[in-house]
């Protein structure tokens, strides 16, 4: 099934298109109250777009204009997984499953076959006969899940599935989830960079009801263009202009590097290159990461590296490093380092980078 | 769930609050606090007068207790008007009355066997049942025995209130059995029953059929001997206002007062 | 985790401490709120003859009010669910122009004196009224039957129920109602399953305080209805009525109508608190 989606909401000033292809996952990221949930509520059906139009497997959801066509949320066939599992509190686990097949109309006996058939896929069948109240969080979504997989929908909507869950729940649900949207389409919001990686095939970035970034979610993470996928993939990224193996930043000088020997990212990006903010070849990013960042209190001398001269703004504990953050930048540097240097935010210090950990790429 | 249920007994809480209040500051209540009697031999009476009148007796009353205040200017004359039965549930429970007025004798017995009668009740008015229908006269009535036909929507009081017996005895009188659609609980409501429209005739009493006027036609019951009613009035032994009461029911008695519940309809004693 | 075992803190009847910000002068008050309440009814449990109680509960014209009452409270009940229901679910989901307006007016009822009601039901479906002189020429007669009580108690009882239950629809938000349109439940699925499965306490409430509030109606019935033994005279009426001339029966009759009405009360707030309290998860197995 292939959705293809364009639509307008004014009131939260969403205005996205992008198409999912079959058995594709999409990743939707991007900060809070980018939009991310509008897009999912217009599809579910939950909410009317201003404008545009939007279509599954050649049926059409939505249309607005001369033909204006509306389809209401229980003929669109797109299941929907939230943060909270939402099972119905009156049903048992059972009785929740079966709902969307019973509603479909399938007789009792089938809508209790497929309910146990898909609570065995989500290795809950024990939980039968419970109440949603006597689930644990983790068992609750599994729960959800089999529901939301027992209509058999065309696309599965997922809204930070996990957020709610603990460390430990969290990784079993994302295995499930692995295994059972392989071959679905599939669109899933999240903050987490591992749930993209191990579940989505393409990334889809959203910054204030726009999308600014699509790709293959390796790309996206090894060359973001945009601020919030290069927090995503816990890279330093400035932009700037290209000059040879330089780029010219806009706020740091001029910033050394290596070209990436892979330029091909942005053609990669599916439907996005049209519109691409960056044909023109002039414009670049250069992206390294924290750990290749050397924290001075005085400007070094010699050697072909950059120096950027910046004031600690923070300092977080980064597994056994400490994070220095300078504002957008960052330097992960030993706690002895710290100490030695004896660090308090608001220093003035210089973060230097080598040329050969700097990677430079079109924008 | 909760949180509508504590909305409704919040609002429960200030419909409570809004009908005590009411009730407080209702004709009933005012205490008699009046200035010292003086003793001296012609005294100018002064002070609040409570006094407790059958419903039917609110127009006439009204008009005498301005008259009342005309002629001592120092009274002040409050007024409880209520169904008779009630006004001696309330007097007996201590409700500060000066004088009462009863529709009918059986509650000034009911008042005087709980000794709170000073004296013995004088009958100032009588009261007859009449016929009335709506202005209209939907079922072309024209006498007392066409309203007991069957299919006629008669009105009349239960029996267990002064106007639904005496419309029990005058239907036996009358030779008629009378099958009503309501028996209401006070003569205001067959009255209402009828203006309204609602009702083809109902029995009220002939003062009922005056106050309303041209909204209904009054029908003469036509009886050699009509169930009459009498209204007693008393003052209430445990007035502080012996004298004041005296003088008000003076003045119902006198000429002046016979005056005004004539012209209302009510027949002299 | 051993404090938690303790099986003293196991047991259902004795619940552990809490703290409650709840300062000790509103106990007070409360209990006096309580007393004021309470204070009356005992007055008049007091003032009941028991002597003469079965006889006088059991006299023709008690028992054919207590029939009447019964019987005209159960319908307007079930009348107000039937209108009600509707009634709430478009106050609290739908929206449009005047929903504010509309809500204050459904809820006048319960603030006007009955006999306004009262009067406003003649003026309506009187005779003489707006729409009862076109019934009225239909061959329709309301006034002084059964239907009139039935109507009368339905007009003063049924915003109890549309504000239990809006009350209730608001608390339950539209979280399911769209997770099973998605499963592919048609709007009438998901108000049958779903939406009133949910609401059933708030509906079992609110159709409680509506029975409640049929069965004490006096002034609109009275001022609509009229009153004839076994046909509009309902035990508030025959209250009213038999004060007039035996005080005794009057208690007795009141103190019956008070113990329909606590049977009714009870038995409802004997159903299962509603399924959202529970919703939040205990202990992971």
């Amino acid at each position: 099934m292939t959705l293809e989606l364009s639509a307008v909401m004014a009131a939260r000033d969403v205005d996205v298109t992008f198409s999912v292809g079959p058995a594709e996952t999409i990743a939707l990221m991007g900060p809070n109250g980018a939009g991310k949930s509008s897009v999912l509520q217009a599809l579910s059906g939950l909410v009317k777009p201003d404008a545009g139009h939007a279509s599954l497997g050649g049926r059409s959801l939505f249309r607005s204009g001369a033909d204006a066509a509306w389809l209401p949320p229980h003929e669109r066939g797109i299941g929907s997984l939230a943060q909270e599992p939402l099972l119905f509190p009156h049903l048992n686990v059972l009785e929740n499953v079966a709902f969307g097949p019973r509603s479909r109309g399938a007789n009792k006996t089938a809508a209790a076959q497929k309910a146990w058939q898909w609570l065995a896929e989500v290795d809950a069948a024990d939980l039968a006969g419970r109440k949603p109240a006597q689930l644990s969080g983790g068992q609750a979504q599994r729960v959800a899940l089999a529901r939301a997989l027992a209509t058999d929908p065309q696309l599965l909507l997922l809204d930070e599935p996990m957020a709610a869950l603990d460390v430990n729940t969290a990784p079993f649900l994302r295995s499930l989830l692995k295994r059972v949207l392989a071959g679905r389409s599939a669109i899933i919001v999240t903050h987490d960079v591992l749930d993209a990686l191990m579940l989505a095939d393409r990334i889809i970035v959203m910054e204030q009801g726009r999308i600014v970034e699509m790709g293959p979610a390796a790309t996206v993470l090894s060359h973001p263009r945009s601020a919030f996928a290069a927090s995503l993939a816990g890279l330093n990224v400035l932009t700037g202009i290209l000059h040879g193996s330089s780029v010219m930043t806009d706020d740091a000088g001029l910033v050394a590097g290596r070209l990436a020997g892979s330029m091909g990212g942005a053609s990669q990006a599916g439907g996005m290159s049209e519109e691409s903010p960056g044909r023109d070849a002039t414009n670049a990013l250069a992206a390294f990461p924290p750990s290749a960042v050397s924290v001075f209190l005085d400007p070094p001398q010699g050697s072909p590296r950059n120096c950027f001269a910046v004031h600690v703004t923070a300092l977080e504990p980064q597994g056994d490093h400490i994070r220095v953050r300078a504002g957008r930048l960052a330097a992960d540097i030993s706690p002895a380092a710290v100490a030695d240097l004896s660090l308090v935010p608001g220093d003035a210090v210089f973060f230097v980078v080598k040329a050969a950990e700097v990677v430079l790429y079109p924008a | 769930m909760k949180f509508s249920l504590v909305k409704l007994s919040a609002l429960a809480a200030t419909v409570l609050l809004a009908t005590t209040v009411a009730s407080c500051s209702g004709p009933g209540t005012p205490a008699a606090q009046t200035t010292p009697q003086t003793t001296s031999s012609a005294p100018e009476l002064s002070g609040t007068l409570n006094v407790f009148a059958a419903a039917s007796l609110q127009q006439t009353f009204t008009d005498l207790g301005t008259q009342f205040q005309a002629a001592h200017p120092k009274v002040k004359v409050s007024f409880n008007f209520d169904g008779s039965s009630t006004l001696v549930t309330q007097i007996t429970q201590g409700a500060p009355a000066d004088v009462f007025a009863s529709a009918d004798t059986a509650n000034m017995k009911k008042l005087s066997d709980a000794q709170l009668v000073a004296g013995t009740p004088v009958n100032f008015a009588t009261n007859v049942l009449t016929l009335v229908v709506p202005a209209s006269n939907p079922a072309n009535i024209t006498s007392f025995a066409d309203a007991a036909k069957p299919g006629i929507k008669l009105v009349v009081c239960a029996a267990q209130v002064p106007c639904g017996a005496a419309a029990k005895s005058d239907a036996a009188s009358a030779g008629l059995t009378l099958t009503p659609v309501s028996e209401e609980l006070s003569v205001t409501s067959v009255l209402g029953k009828v203006t309204s429209g609602e009702a083809d005739a109902g029995l009220v009493y002939v003062t009922d059929a005056k106050s309303a006027g041209t909204k209904v036609k009054t029908i003469p019951l036509g009886l050699a001997k009509p169930t009459i009613n009498e209204y007693p009035i008393a003052t209430v032994s445990s007035s502080k206002q012996q004298d004041l009461a005296k003088a008000f029911i003076a003045l119902v008695t006198a000429k002046e007062g016979q005056k005004v519940l004539a012209d209302a309809g009510f027949g002299a004693p | 985790m051993p404090a938690l075992a303790h099986p003293k803190l196991q047991g259902r009847t004795q619940q552990p401490w809490q703290f409650q910000a709840v300062p000790r002068w509103v106990f007070a008050l409360a209990a006096l709120g309580a007393l004021f309440i309470l204070l009356p009814l005992f007055g008049m449990v007091a003032k009941v003859n028991w002597a003469q109680f079965i006889p006088l509960i059991t006299s023709e014209s008690s028992l054919d009010a207590l029939v009447l009452s019964l019987k005209t409270a159960t319908a307007s009940t079930a009348l107000c669910l039937i209108l009600g229901v509707p009634l709430a679910l478009v106050l609290a989901r739908a929206h449009f122009g005047g929903q504010r307006i509309l809500r204050a007016l459904i809820l006048l009822p319960l603030v006007v004196p009955p006999v306004v009601g009262g009067l406003a039901l003649l003026y309506t479906f009187g005779r003489e009224g707006l729409i009862g002189r076109s019934l009225n020429v239909l061959g329709i007669d309301i006034a002084f039957s059964t239907t009139a009580v039935i109507m009368a108690q339905t007009f003063v009882a049924l915003p109890f129920l549309v504000l239990s239950l809006e009350g209730s629809l608001r608390t339950a938000g539209q979280k399911y109602e769209a997770v099973a349109a998605t499963l592919g439940a048609r709007p009438s699925t998901v108000l049958r399953r779903i939406t009133l499965p949910l609401v059933l306490p708030g509906l079992v409430s609110g159709a409680v305080l509506a029975f409640a509030r049929s069965l004490g109606e006096f002034g609109a019935t009275l001022t609509f209805a009229g009153s004839l033994q076994g046909v509009t005279r309902t035990l508030p009426l025959e209250i009213y009525l038999q004060r007039e001339i035996d005080p005794d029966a009057a208690v007795a009759l009141s103190f019956l109508l008070i113990a329909v009405a606590l049977v009714v009360v009870s038995l409802a707030y004997r159903t299962p608190r509603s399924p959202l309290r529970t919703l939040v998860p205990r202990g992971a197995p």
